[in-house]
């Protein structure tokens, strides 16, 4: 069993004093290194929140969030965390700074007071591993959305980070763009990165490992994509959707079929009618 | 009644190293009650085709005909074109900017000049068709709502001006899945009770297939398919080339028939999906 | 389309220019604006554009994109003129009215249009050459020093670097802002003065409700990738001063004391 990189204790967050609802409710969650995790749940559902709670940009009113072994409340390690743990963010025009690719990557091991050449060894590297490398030299905002966002991957992957928490990377993305975005987060899994993906799109979802449902600020279900996709109605009741496919093969298991219901992929149900 | 757009092509940058053909040859004509779906990647030319509609860009050739109007041709009239075709921008949200809801819904009527009486009523009506309750939302600043309030407020904004077209660009871009099927939603009604001919553009496979009655299909500036969702999406081959995707039972309904599955190629929704495959399953095993 | 407008003008082609330091670059221009006005008699202007000349054909940059910078100051350099022409006093040569032209006023003139034109060419000759984030670099370093003195060098440069960064995206937000408003029936083109500085509030108000929430996520993204102003920071790419500058300081030195050397004679 791999060791948890992330732990989070029963988490308590509102952003107001006055509030009466928890943005986030008594999360109690662990992530294991090398694993993808995609968290999903509507707008409020306080899944935003939790990834600036990982990140040390907000902390718990209580409970303890330990990014490897980390308290993030603890200020003497704020800036291990935000190295440990890497954010993406949903706007791919507000998270990059300078006005030529490369010196976007170089950013974040420059604050980091790495040496130039170290940097510049990490910069090539992680272009490469985002597949930008030819884009090197380019302005940013000539660039697709999509290619902005494997820029910011570039960003977090350069400072050298174990985790990477993307807070809904694809949302203003066009479909190509999701493609290649989801492709760059395939092969980081490979490469043995830890990924937490906060999502709206269920065929997201199913590329992952592991899926948290979140609702109201709480933990609703976990499981691998298949466990949690089989409950078509109660991941409706949290305003969320099943893939068409899942659907399909559940209307068929229903009208009798021996197929199971928590299928999540086209190919699987072809084969499988195929028989 | 409807739009036309005759032998359009539009060209940016000209006499720059930038210069590009947007739309190239674009025939098409949009009938008063369709529900008209766009698809096509970014700059497949769609969003410049959108904005030719109610004459924000001029066409570099070719001309686009507005329930008989021609656009552009007379600068008088182009309040009128833009009244009739209302367009919706992507994230029409950031647009908002007067004090109160109320007030930036009467954007767009106040700057038709019409009485204060006719404007209040419009701003009534499309607030309420965009399922909201008037009183309590009229005094509430835009600026404090949520994202998915404060886009259907933008969209009511445009429902204001009474278009007989309305025109959305990705309306759902960004929305979760509940706000996104409550919107597409209250697009359906506007399109079934007003009778407002609707030209969506979406990245959605799904929900284009689900809702439109008619679908163009563009790619590098040109119309690349036309016809029925149906028709569309029964050549999935076709469209992945061109670097779209398809709704995943068009793609199953494809595999299927490729391994020798015989049903039929025009299905995209769940239900007849499951109809088919069971009867053909049935056949097989009796 | 407002995205395609180049900023900083740059011409990136590859130059004994182009790749000299930054800060050699901005110091040789200082000096050359100083040597300017050292210059007192038309002979020595045919030393500076005789070196001016060679600088531009080594630049590798087309003489028309030196030009182009003249393009928005013209009308300051005619106004210099006309004022120097009707205002020195002197030798009169022509006299219509109450105007006059003195000997002295058109050599004056001529001698100030001159001065100006071949000023903007060596800044803009400064900034076709260097890219703006090398030069946002260069700036840091030579204001470094001043830091001890309460000067804010990284922070102006960072400013810089952002803004230079985000007036592509802005400039694309405000036609978007504008057409969405003008799809509304608003209207930016017609009236007068202040029905038109009333039109632009709804361009205005979203334009700056954008700007602000952009502000609030990069900040946020900049410190998610550990951002903590200027101490210990490092730069990916060190400025060097190499042979090239060595060169360059030296040609630059030999010309500055010709024209001292003429003036003084």
């Amino acid at each position: 069993m791999a060791e948890n990189i992330i732990k989070i204790e029963n988490v308590k967050f509102k952003y107001d004093e006055k509030d009466t609802l928890y943005a986030v409710d008594g999360v109690n969650l662990n992530i294991r290194q090398g694993e993808f995790t995609a968290v999903v749940g509507r707008n409020g559902s306080g899944k935003s929140t939790l990834a600036k709670l990982i990140n040390s940009i907000l902390l718990p009113e209580s409970g303890k969030i330990y990014v490897k072994g980390m308290d993030t409340a603890d200020d003497s390690k704020l800036w291990d965390i935000r190295q440990a743990a890497g954010m993406v963010f949903q706007n791919p025009d507000n998270q990059l700074v300078a006005t030529i690719v490369e010196e976007d990557i170089a950013f974040g091991p420059e604050n980091q007071g790495v040496d130039p050449s170290e940097i510049r060894r990490r910069v090539d590297e992680a272009l490469k591993a985002v597949g930008m490398y030819d884009f090197r030299d380019w302005p940013p905002h000539m660039l697709s959305g999509g290619q902005k966002q494997r820029i910011a991957i570039a960003g977090i992957l350069a400072l050298n980070s174990d985790c990477i928490i993307l807070d809904e990377p694809t949302a203003m993305l066009d479909p190509s763009g999701r493609k290649e975005v989801m492709d760059t987060l395939q092969k980081l899994k490979e490469r043995g990165k830890t990924i937490i993906l906060i999502t709206h799109y269920m065929d997201e979802a199913v590329q992952a490992d592991r899926v948290v449902v979140m609702d109201r600020g709480s933990v609703k279900l976990d499981g691998t994509p298949k466990e949690i996709f089989r409950n078509m109605d109660v991941i409706k009741k949290f305003g969320l959707d099943v893939p068409q496919i899942t659907q399909l093969a559940q209307g068929l298991y229903r009208a009798g079929l021996d197929i199971p219901p928590d299928i999540i992929d086209v190919k699987e149900l072809v084969d499988l009618l195929c028989r | 009644m409807s739009i036309k757009a005759e032998n359009i092509k539009y060209i940016y940058g000209e006499g720059t190293a930038f210069v590009t053909v947007a739309l190239d040859d674009v025939n098409v004509e949009i009938h008063k009650g369709d529900f008209l779906g766009i698809i096509g990647h970014t700059g497949s030319g769609k969003s410049t085709f959108i904005q030719l509609l109610n004459g924000l860009e001029k066409p570099t050739q070719g001309k686009i005909t507005v329930d008989g109007i021609v656009v552009g041709e007379d600068k008088k009239l182009l309040s009128k074109i833009r009244q009739t075709v209302g367009l919706v921008f992507q994230y029409p949200e950031y647009q908002l900017f007067e004090e109160t809801v109320a007030k930036d819904v009467a954007f767009g009527p106040a700057n038709l000049k019409l009485s204060e009486d006719e404007i209040n009523e419009r701003v009534r009506d499309s607030l309420e068709m965009m399922g909201f309750n008037y009183e309590k939302i009229k005094d509430v600043s835009p600026f404090d709502l949520s994202g998915g309030q404060k886009r259907r407020v933008a969209i009511a904004g445009v429902m204001a001006m009474k278009p007989s077209y309305l025109v959305l660009d990705e309306p759902t871009a960004g929305l979760d899945p509940a706000g996104r099927n409550e919107l597409f939603a209250q697009i359906n009604r506007l399109h079934e009770k007003s009778g407002v001919t609707i030209i969506l553009v979406s990245h959605s496979m799904e929900d284009i297939a689900r809702l439109v009655n008619r679908v163009i299909v563009m790619y590098k500036g040109k119309v690349h398919m036309e016809g029925t969702p149906k028709e569309i999406y029964s050549h999935p081959d076709e469209l992945e080339k061109i670097g779209l995707g398809v709704p995943q039972i068009a793609e199953v309904v494809y595999e299927l028939r490729k391994r020798g599955f015989n049903i039929r190629p025009d299905i995209i929704t769940v239900k007849e999906a499951k109809e088919e495959i069971l009867r053909e399953v049935r056949k097989r095993r009796a | 389309m407002l995205k395609n407008l180049t900023i900083g003008q740059h011409y990136p082609v590859e130059s004994p220019i182009h790749s000299l330091d930054p800060r050699v670059k901005i110091i040789i221009t200082i000096f050359f604006i100083v040597s300017l006005f050292l210059v007192d008699n038309f002979t020595t202007y045919l030393v500076v554009i005789v070196f001016l000349a060679a600088v531009i054909k080594m630049s590798k940059v087309p003489f028309k994109f030196v030009i182009r910078g003249l393009r928005p100051i013209l009308m300051i350099i005619l106004i210099t003129f006309i004022i120097n022409i009707l205002m020195t006093p002197g030798k009169i040569l022509l006299k219509v009215g109450f105007i006059k032209i003195t000997e002295e006023g058109l050599r004056q003139a001529g001698f100030m249009a001159i001065r100006l034109t071949l000023l903007i060419m060596g800044t803009s000759l400064l900034t076709l050459t260097t890219s703006p984030i090398i030069l946002t670099d260069g700036i840091e370093s030579l204001l470094s020093p001043f830091k001890r003195f309460g000067l804010p060098a990284h922070e102006l440069a960072m400013m810089m670097t952002i803004a230079l960064r985000f007036i592509p995206t802005l400039l694309d937000e405000t036609e978007k802002i504008m057409k969405a408003q003008k799809s509304r029936g608003a209207d930016f083109e017609s009236g007068n003065l202040v029905s038109r500085a009333k039109n632009l509030v709804p361009l205005l108000v979203p334009l700056f409700v954008s700007a602000f929430r952009r502000a609030d996520e990069l900040a946020m993204a900049m410190e998610a990738r550990c951002y903590r102003g200027g101490e210990n920071r490092t730069r990916m790419r060190q400025l060097k001063i190499s042979k090239g500058d060595y060169v360059a300081s030296v040609i630059f030195t030999i010309y500055f004391a010709a024209v001292i050397i003429i003036k003084i004679w």
